[in-house]
């Protein structure tokens, strides 16, 4: 059932939903366990980032394949206050709340792909992608 | 939802068995304190070989866990942390700060036994 799917996140149970559902789907796809811990963990990342500034958003999970590579693509949206530096919050240890501040760019080095679209007012959306192979 | 401890000599083993959530974190926190003062246990063996992550949040509770026990007199070794995500938790920059780690609980046992000059650091 390699299909997309989208975890509402509101509460902290939520981010346990979403990581579960990624990790789900990335063995599904066939990745191997060093690479589930690390997608659930980002996700994981990402979820908690909604909960903890956004209040409320979505993390959307979807199978990726571009006719040589597949791979898996995590998408967190929120209409949160949104990161009025952009660059600051992927430096390791910024945070702004409460944190550890190692979020952002931990969840960079984890994957292979990582986006960050976000302005003040206007919300938050992460895009990061693994690869199989 | 209070975790399963059990005490053997001056040890209190505890089993984190599934995923915690944020309050359930805390709740661990208020549980292990309270239970440390209780029984009068010299050290807590914290066994998270069945957690499939250790995320930011995680990692700082268990920091908070570990340095709470050690000023109620007692030691906090976490136990069991896999090595996927041992690998996880480096990449994304967490650290335990101090708090010490075994392979297992007989390991965190002997490591106890040593004494603290002995002890490795998770940092």
């Amino acid at each position: 059932m390699l299909t997309r799917t989208l975890v509402q996140v509101v509460t902290d149970r939520d981010i346990v939903t979403a990581r579960v559902r990624g990790r789900l789907l990335a063995s599904e796809l066939g990745f191997q366990m060093g690479d589930l811990v690390v997608i659930a963990t980002a996700i994981s990342e990402v979820a908690r980032n909604i909960v903890r500034y956004a209040t409320q958003g979505g993390v959307e999970i979807e199978p990726l394949d571009d006719g040589r590579h597949r791979g898996i693509q995590i998408v967190a949206r929120d209409q949160g206050p949104g990161i009025e530096d952009v660059a600051l919050a992927l430096e390791d240890g910024y945070t702004t709340g409460g944190g550890l501040g190692v979020g952002l760019p931990g969840c960079r080095r984890l994957m292979d792909d990582f986006e960050i679209t976000s302005s003040a007012g206007q919300g938050t959306t992460v895009v990061m992608r693994k690869w199989l192979d | 939802m209070a975790l399963p401890v059990a005490k053997q000599g001056d040890h209190l083993i505890v089993s984190v068995h599934s995923a915690l959530v944020d309050e359930e974190w805390i709740g661990a926190q208020e549980q292990l304190l309270s239970e440390v003062s209780a029984s009068g246990a010299r050290s807590v063996l914290l066994d998270l070989g069945s957690l499939d992550i250790l995320d930011s949040f995680a990692a700082r509770m268990l920091r908070s866990i570990g340095k709470a026990i050690q000023l109620r007199g007692a030691q906090c070794v976490v136990v069991g942390i896999g090595p996927d995500v041992a690998y996880a938790m480096v990449q994304l920059g967490l650290n335990l700060d101090g708090i010490a780690a075994a392979l297992d609980l007989d390991d965190a046992i002997d490591l106890l036994r040593r004494g603290p000059q002995a002890r490795w650091h998770a940092d």
